[in-house]
């Protein structure tokens, strides 16, 4: 995709989307440690949104707060509010195993489970009680993910773990898209791979966002300018800009932002 | 030259550590073996050493073991489960740990009182082999508790995380996730937990089991008797034909634990080898 | 086997979230509830342990005065006249742990010192298992070594020694805690950083001269620890003093007699017709009472000096 292309694919439907997740003055803690500092932001339906910024930033932490895995931190907090369309994921009422169900997340290290390629994607259906057939879901999910072709029949109940790791990582897509998801954070998802994977993880972002919506952190600037429409620059736990990809790269409002994205610091 | 003396010192000790066990092993085989036969094992003890045997022993043993392992395992599992994945790290965690290692230290007689005491009179189970499961229970669980802690710490967080990321509650992943990957500890813990209740006397000298018992048990509420107490009765003896029964009983009691050995040191490795 | 799902839309614009039967939240409380029981069950123990023991010991108390147990000098509960001075069977568990004491805890730390310092891995994966074979052999085994091995060989060199007397029990215990001192102080000195083992080389210490001036200065805490975890063992022993050792209460410094410890009274009451409810029958008690603080001291004593050694290294 050339960036003349991708200007022309955005402008048209840039305002009047409908975000599907809102952070709205969101600050997150570990213990006295300010790792977010009352940062807002949209995420688009059917669209990917890049979080950059230097080490230690915060974008990590912003990202897990979307689908409550900070939660597992035992002295983080947060303040402020995430809204899932309409509803407050922090709210009381809210169980967050169920939005975990509609927010899935690819981490930064591959991590299958040690079971088999089988195994490891109907693991998440069959627990929630999906009634669909699951040997087809694994097969549709698998191809989603373009790893069907080199996996086949014959793979399928093979050890996820005697895959590469490209195709670990394609497996944990898999293994999300499987739950059918809304919205499909990934963080860094190609920091442990080599170019080739990621080539191939990054043409199936494209495909992927026709379905979904995708919110993904990385540390690799070309990355973000290449695949995502909208990007968030973070520094310090502060967002500092938020735009159209194709602006934040080639126009930024901030000096800081375009001091990081021409390279200067980072 | 103090150099080369010190490590031909700590050489020399090592190796009489080394020597040490193959001297104990040999005097017991040279003793008791040429009274280890069939007729041994399926006689029950007598005041004729030629025609005693282990058979009530053996039983009572197996029945212990059972019932121990009915009560302790998924005590002892569970508990590491909630300790590990359950608990908030605070005080109250921090109390019950130092609790669980003090009772692994606490002497074995002690732990037999106690049985005495809660079940054999005030439970009123009498000299039963449930009073002396329960009993060895209590003992074994910090054992059982504390290598299964290990087992679920030492899986990674990375998979935990995986399976809350797909939606799942705490007891799913724990049930798909953690425990099978940390089975091999867990059950490596298990065998060596059950490997010392093999051979502990103590209690059951407390709680009542009898030495002299010519019947196997039938049923939980049945007295019984165990192959360590056996031993320690035939050992108690003057005569020497008992202490070479004794000593053909102690070569049953290794060959067990022998097994039982072999069986951890098997899983262990197999273990490792999968995740090569 | 799951609960079905109910696909729940908020609002005609926003996604929907998927909310699950509340049956399910009552199903993960329940089991949550289950396994805290199961590890509270080692807090009623303990809670057991000190009521069981505090209850008979204080009607103990009752009959028998504190001063007169803790430092009287003869010891007969069941002979007349009745005499219920604690000092002889406490001399004799002191005499057994530091007979083995002077066994295991050289020998062991040497052992440990050979393993982790100068041995090859080959020798490592050869000796270790012998140390844990060692270390698994239930005591009453080596009750029976005691009795019918090492008293045997032991009178043949001494003339004048007795058929159950603590030097043959001191040095089974001794072997009996020797495997635990050594994989204690072996993990204890594995621990110690490499950095410091090569700040020593670079500074041009001998190999000796690292070992004993660099690696066991640091790992000090840890082979207390070891020594304490192991002694409190050797007090608690039962099998191999009461078969090797005798059933004579006895206030000596001589190896060569019969003595009685704490643990071997106790057994033998038990083994005999003590009717419950007497004041012999909660001599026990007395006995046990005080041989679980010593021990339960011993092991508080050990788990501090652990845990400040594992701060060292964290």
């Amino acid at each position: 995709m050339t960036l003349k292309t991708m200007q022309q694919s955005t402008t048209a439907n840039v305002q009047m989307e409908k975000p599907v997740l809102t952070a709205k003055n969101v600050t997150i803690c570990y213990g006295a440690n300010q790792a977010v500092k009352d940062v807002s932001l949209s995420i688009h339906k059917n669209r990917i949104t890049s979080i950059i910024g230097p080490s230690g930033c915060g974008k990590s932490t912003l990202l897990r707060a979307f689908n409550r895995m900070n939660d597992f931190i035992p002295n983080a907090s947060m303040m402020g509010n995430i809204y899932f369309g309409d509803v407050d994921i922090y709210s009381k009422d809210i169980d967050p195993v169920d939005i975990r169900r509609s927010i899935g997340m690819v981490f930064q290290k591959p991590n299958p489970f040690p079971k088999t390629i089988y195994e490891n994607i109907s693991w998440g259906p069959s627990i929630n009680g999906i009634k669909t057939d699951l040997n087809e879901l694994v097969e549709k999910s698998l191809e989603k993910a373009a790893l069907w072709e080199e996996i086949k029949e014959e793979r399928l109940y093979t050890s996820a773990l005697n895959l590469s790791g490209g195709q670990q990582q394609r497996l944990c897509i898999a293994r999300a898209l499987a739950m059918e998801p809304e919205i499909i954070l990934m963080d860094e998802p190609c920091s442990a791979l080599d170019p080739v994977s990621t080539a191939k993880i990054e043409d199936l972002m494209f495909e992927l966002k026709k379905r979904y919506t995708i919110v993904i952190v990385t540390h690799n600037m070309q990355q973000a300018s290449r695949i995502s429409d909208y990007t968030a620059f973070m520094e310090n736990g502060t967002l500092v800009e938020f735009d159209n990809t194709v602006k934040v790269f080639t126009r930024p409002k901030n000096k800081r932002t375009e001091d990081y994205v021409t390279g200067r610091f980072g | 030259m103090t150099a080369r003396l010190f490590k031909i010192f700590c050489a020399a000790v090592t190796t009489l550590g080394v020597i040490v066990l193959v001297i104990v092993l040999f005097h017991i085989f040279r003793e008791g073996l040429r009274w280890v036969d069939v007729q041994f094992l399926e006689s029950f003890p007598s005041r004729f050493p030629e025609k005693a045997g282990i058979k009530s022993a053996l039983w009572g043993t197996i029945w212990l073991i059972s019932l121990t392992a009915l009560f302790s395992i998924p005590i002892g599992v569970g508990a590491a489960i909630y300790l590990e994945e359950y608990a908030q790290k605070g005080a109250v965690n921090s109390f019950i740990d130092i609790n669980i290692s003090n009772l692994a230290g606490v002497p074995s007689i002690v732990y037999g009182i106690l049985g005495l005491t809660m079940f054999v009179r005030f439970c009123g189970f009498d000299r039963s082999v449930l009073s002396g499961s329960l009993t060895m229970s209590l003992l074994i669980l910090p054992v059982i508790i504390i290598a299964s802690r290990e087992a679920i710490r030492a899986v990674p967080g990375s998979i935990r995380h995986a399976a809350y990321a797909l939606g799942a509650t705490k007891w799913q992943t724990v049930k798909s996730h953690v425990i099978p990957a940390a089975m091999p500890g867990i059950l490596t813990g298990i065998i060596l937990a059950f490997s010392r209740a093999l051979g502990e006397t103590a209690p059951l000298v407390m709680i009542g089991a009898l030495a002299y018992v010519a019947f196997v048990p039938e049923g939980p509420m049945d007295s019984f008797t165990a192959l360590p107490i056996q031993i320690f009765n035939w050992a108690s003896r003057p005569q020497e034909e008992f202490h070479q029964l004794a000593a053909g009983a102690i070569i049953v009691l290794l060959a067990v634990l022998f097994a039982m050995n072999s069986l951890a040191v098997y899983i262990r490795e197999s273990a490792e080898r999968k995740h090569k | 086997m799951e609960m079905p799902l109910e696909r729940v839309k908020t609002s005609s614009s926003s996604p929907s979230v998927w909310f699950t039967a509340p049956r399910r939240r009552l199903r993960e409380n329940a089991i949550r509830f289950i396994l805290f029981l199961c590890a509270m069950i080692s807090v009623v123990t303990t809670i057991s342990i000190i009521f069981v023991l505090v209850k008979e010991t204080s009607i103990f108390f009752t009959h028998v005065n504190v001063s007169e147990f803790l430092f009287g000098v003869r010891w007969a509960p069941l002979l007349e006249p009745r005499s219920f001075g604690v000092l002889p069977l406490v001399s004799g568990t002191f005499l057994i742990v530091f007979g083995s004491a002077v066994i295991a805890l050289p020998a062991g730390l040497a052992t440990a010192i050979y393993l982790s310092e100068y041995a090859s891995e080959r020798t490592r994966s050869a000796v270790k298992p012998v140390l844990e074979t060692l270390a698994g052999i239930p005591t009453v085994v080596y009750g029976y070594i005691a009795l019918t091995f090492i008293t045997p060989m032991l009178s043949s060199v001494i003339p004048h020694l007795k058929v159950f007397n603590a030097a043959s029990a001191s040095i089974v215990v001794g072997i009996m805690i020797l495997p635990m001192i050594a994989s204690l102080c072996d993990n204890a000195m594995r621990a110690v950083p490499d950095s410091l083992r090569h700040g020593g080389y670079a500074l041009g210490a001998t190999h000796f001269e690292v070992t004993a001036k660099i690696i066991v200065p640091a790992a000090l805490s840890g082979i207390m620890a070891s020594f304490v975890l192991a002694l409190s063992r050797a007090i608690g022993e039962t099998m191999i003093v009461t078969l090797a050792a005798g059933a004579t209460p006895n206030l000596t410094l001589s190896f060569m007699e019969s003595i009685q410890t704490m643990t071997a009274y106790i057994v033998q009451v038990s083994l005999g017709d003590t009717p419950a409810g007497g004041v012999e029958y909660q001599t026990i008690f007395a006995v046990a009472s005080l041989l679980f603080l010593i021990t339960f001291c011993m092991n508080v004593a050990a788990n501090r000096i652990l845990r400040k050694f594992q701060e060292m290294y964290d």
